[in-house]
């Protein structure tokens, strides 16, 4: 066999890492390579707001150069192409290999930094010393100073997933699967208290660190650094039989114990080679929709677990219309809301109108009453919160009570397609 | 009579800034005035100029009003500074004018507003810069061509000095050019593609990446050109093969549906992972064996909200072991008993006590941390009498390995572990109490009951009384 060449690599590698949904570089802390009197430093910047270079015809931004180390696997995880048992092409880059390819990109503003993640080879102390050392490369001998994201192997020495965090901008460690029989069965190799306990790790190296940083008494002195970008998992959706709930119930225990900036839900996609106790199904791309809406409204709307639960079907989401949606038809006693009047908490429940919009409306209802005219100015969806706002010169009067409410933002029942 | 105020620039805010606050101050109203940058074409009606200096009146303006205006003054609006002019003249009667959202000439602002931001950002995002070799003095040369729809030039290409300084790089537009050496960053005046060599090597690298990392059964392509419109695709190499890509998708998903892992890799027979196992063991020889037992049990359903269990910690002869409820908050992240607030208020009252955490073995009733999750936070939760008896197989093995002389109950849930029934720590505590089997106990408050009564009458005493429990157990110690 001919020798892989870096563009053969390359295809194989990123191919193999695309089931991992994180390409954020938000939310690190700021750095520039032009220094205070136009020294000039390094490569690179961040600024807060990530930056998506490209997107893929799949609708999701390209921020960071993602890829895998390498896709040889000692694991045996079904849901997952690089699994020992399957017959994919193997490749693995060196690390300078990877090195040249972050810096090459970034030159050419394709990217915000790397997203490494790799298969584990060996151990997982030695894959983990591996995916450490591409970042120190780049951080120390090439004074990168752009995003980095290293994916944690949660079997691997805490020490090395501290040195990771010392030199990233974002850890993380994918749980996969909400339950733990779920990951027994799947993925036998790994086990959710050995990942939760690496988030433990992670969680208390966060929380030391800004405590030390709180607790400087010369504001100029040097602060220790550890993930910036704090720490998020991913939860693959749709290839064991975990509800939403449990879906739902895994995110809040994990946001809550451990502080994670994000909880990803992936749809289970369709792969090569696939494992015949996962056969290919089209991937639950609404059901995931539905899940990141759930979980915004957990996180950013005041919105309880147990307000969530009550708005599901034997646990699932509804596919047919968003959860602010569900919840707000089952307590119609809660509405008509007086958007001149509500408390924040309240506005935030209504359907159609997101946090941004109620601020501005509870700017603009100081300054003026605000009328129906005011509100599409403020958002396309006003049609959604009709029937269940009050506004100077519009009560939604019986409109809130008809029975077939539901219908009016379900899509319209469509005729089966034929199976041929 | 109407003033016709020549800006040289698109962009030339400060410009406008001094001639508007004149004009202000001197009440000339806005239909009288009008600014001409350099895109407007519309017929000049009168040059006519007139003194302003009569009249005059502070101009005020809001913080928020110039960071806009600043940005504004890039919008290709041909009119946007007579609009801007406009707005300053209407805030000098309403100064708090930009708070009212759903005005309409305040949403004029706030929208334009945005689609100089979202230019910007697009400028950031979507610059490619190919390279042109290196300079004599070694630093690599890149170039790039860009078509913004704003007049964004000299607002967007500091970035790309912060984070290229040690490379030179020229951006080129239609309008303007932005130059980098090293030392400054300089303004030439517009050009075209041509000017921008049309190849990189690397570009072939990216491409293929571009195409890679593409899922083909997730093809959404409204997403895609929502945030990449096709106006910006020309400038874009990877672009060229997105036609391809959501041509083939279909295809390429069936194939994968298709394709079925028969055959396993035959390397995995002898290559798979094997985790370390932990076999069920409910009389582990020493503490180090039963730690690892209390991280594996499954004899109650708490280990699946929590991160580890925790079991105790100390010397496993001592003679005083402190048995508390269950692990908290940070118990259950640092997998170790009493590290959080309650773990302070226990170990200064020992101190006061004349007892030493260090010789004591400090465990829990109930090895896993129990709660519920409200908002953001994890909030305690009291452990059923079904876990609380799930657990004590792994209590009564710690006080048959350390064979303490006394133990210490902190609160109610400690109390009826070790007494096998419930017990009122009100009306026996202070005492020393006896089970069958002769371990002698002890009772007196969970500190964490002392941090809760903070605030409540009981304050002042919950404290006091708990030393002076501790002192009864360490006179019973010295006895």
């Amino acid at each position: 066999m001919a020798r892989k060449t870096l563009i053969d690599k390359l295809a194989i590698l990123a191919d193999a890492a695309k089931y991992d949904a994180s390409c954020a570089s938000s939310g690190t802390a700021t750095r520039s390579s032009l220094g205070k009197n136009g020294a000039k430093e390094g490569l690179g910047s961040t600024e807060g707001m990530g930056i998506c270079h490209a997107y893929a015809p799949d609708g999701r931004c390209i921020s960071l150069l993602k890829i895998l180390l390498t896709n040889f696997c000692i694991f045996d995880c079904r849901y997952c192409v690089n699994r020992v048992s399957s017959n994919v092409e193997r490749a693995r880059f060196t690390v300078d290999e990877v090195v040249r390819l972050t810096l090459d990109f970034y030159k050419r503003n394709y990217i915000e930094g790397l997203f490494l993640s790799s298969g584990i080879i060996q151990s997982p102390d030695y894959t983990m010393e591996q995916i450490v050392e591409v970042a120190r490369v780049l951080r120390e001998d090439h004074n990168f100073r752009g995003y980095i994201h290293l994916k944690t192997i949660p079997e691997a020495d805490p020490l090395l997933i501290q040195k990771a965090g010392e030199l990233a901008d974002r850890v993380s460690i994918n749980v996969e699967l909400p339950k733990e029989s779920s990951l027994e069965h799947f993925a036998p190799e790994k086990s959710q208290p050995v990942i939760r306990k690496a988030m433990a790790g992670v969680k208390v190296r966060l929380d030391d660190v800004q405590d030390a940083r709180d607790s400087r008494i010369l504001r100029k002195a040097k602060a220790p650094v550890f993930a910036p970008g704090g720490q998020s998992t991913q939860m693959i959706i749709g290839a064991d039989k975990s509800t939403d709930s449990d879906i739902l119930k895994t995110s809040t225990d994990l946001y809550s114990g451990y502080g994670l900036r994000r909880v990803y839900y992936s749809a289970f996609s369709p792969m090569q080679d696939a494992s015949l106790d996962l056969p290919p199904v089209r991937p639950p791309l609404m059901r995931e929709h539905r899940l990141y809406q759930a979980d915004w409204l957990l996180r950013f709307y005041d919105f309880e677990r147990s307000e969530i639960d009550a708005a599901t079907t034997d646990g699932m989401l509804d596919l047919d219309i968003d959860p602010k949606l569900a919840w707000a038809l089952r307590h119609r006693e809660t509405f008509p809301i007086d958007v001149n009047r509500a408390p924040r908490h309240l506005m935030l429940r209504i359907p159609g109108l997101g946090a941004k919009t109620v601020d501005r409306l509870i700017e603009a209802r100081r300054m003026t009453a605000v009328r129906l005219t005011d509100l599409t100015k403020l958002t396309n969806t006003v049609r959604k919160a009709m029937p269940f706002i009050q506004t100077a010169d519009y009560h939604p009067g019986g409109l809130l009570d008809t029975t077939n409410l539901r219908a009016r933002f379900a899509p319209a029942p469509e005729q089966l397609a034929l199976a041929l | 009579m109407v003033h016709t105020i020549t800006l040289d620039a698109h962009a030339d805010f400060e410009a406008w800034k001094v001639q508007a606050r004149d004009l202000c101050a001197a009440r000339i109203p806005p239909g009288q005035v009008r600014f001409a940058p350099p895109d407007r074409d519309d017929p000049i009606l009168d040059l006519g100029m007139m003194a302003l200096m009569n009249n005059r009146r502070n101009v005020v303006t809001s913080r928020d009003f110039m960071d806009r205006a600043e940005r504004v003054a890039c919008h290709s609006d041909p009119e946007r500074y007579d609009r801007l002019y406009h707005l300053l003249w209407r805030l000098q009667a309403q100064p708090s004018l930009m708070r009212n959202t759903v005005d309409d000439d305040v949403r004029w602002m706030v929208e334009a507003d945005k689609a100089i931001r979202r230019d910007r950002h697009k400028m950031h995002a979507f610059v490619r810069f190919r390279k042109v070799g290196d300079s004599e003095t070694g630093r690599e040369r890149f170039m790039a061509w860009f078509e913004p729809s704003h007049y964004i030039v000299d607002l967007a290409t500091p970035f790309f000095t912060r984070r290229f300084p040690n490379m030179d790089w020229a951006i080129v537009t239609p309008f303007r050019t932005a130059v980098w050496d090293g030392e400054a960053l300089r303004f030439e005046p517009g050009g075209t593609r041509d000017d921008v060599p049309d190849e990189d090597v690397v570009e072939e690298q990216w491409k293929t990446y571009f195409s890679s990392i593409f899922n083909p059964s997730r093809l959404k392509v409204a997403a895609m050109t929502a945030e990449m419109p096709k106006k910006y695709w020309n400038n874009l190499p990877e672009a060229a093969l997105i036609p391809s890509l959501i041509q083939t998708a279909k295809t390429r998903e069936r194939m994968m549906m298709d394709s079925l892992n028969h055959e396993p890799n035959p390397i995995a027979e002898k290559a798979t992972y094997q985790p370390d196992q932990t076999d069920e063991d409910l009389s582990p020889p020493d503490i180090a064996a039963l730690w690892e037992q209390v991280e594996a049990c499954r004899r109650c359903d708490l280990w699946e909200g929590a991160t580890q269990g925790v079991a105790g910690v100390g010397p496993d002869n001592a003679r005083l072991m402190i048995v508390g409820e269950q692990p908290g908050d940070k118990e259950d992240l640092a997998g170790e008993p009493f590290v959080g607030p309650a773990g302070q208020i226990l170990t200064q009252a020992l101190e006061e006590a004349g007892l030493s955490r260090e010789t004591s073995y400090v465990t829990n009733a109930v090895k896993h941390f129990k709660y519920e999750v409200r908002g953001q936070r994890r909030i305690h939760k009291n452990p059923s009498v079904s876990e609380i008896k799930a657990c004590n197989v792994w209590l009564e093995r710690e006080i048959e390995l350390v064979k303490p002389d006394i133990v210490l109950c902190l609160g109610g849930s400690a109390a009826r572990a070790i007494n096998g029934r419930p017990v009122k720590v009100g009306e026996n505590r202070g005492r020393v109490l006896e089970r069958p089997d002769g371990l002698k106990f002890f009772i007196t408050s969970h500190p964490s009951y002392i941090l809760r009564v903070q605030r409540y009458e009981d304050a002042p005493t919950a404290y006091p009384q708990m030393v002076a429990d501790l002192r009864k157990v360490a006179a019973l110690l010295a006895a």
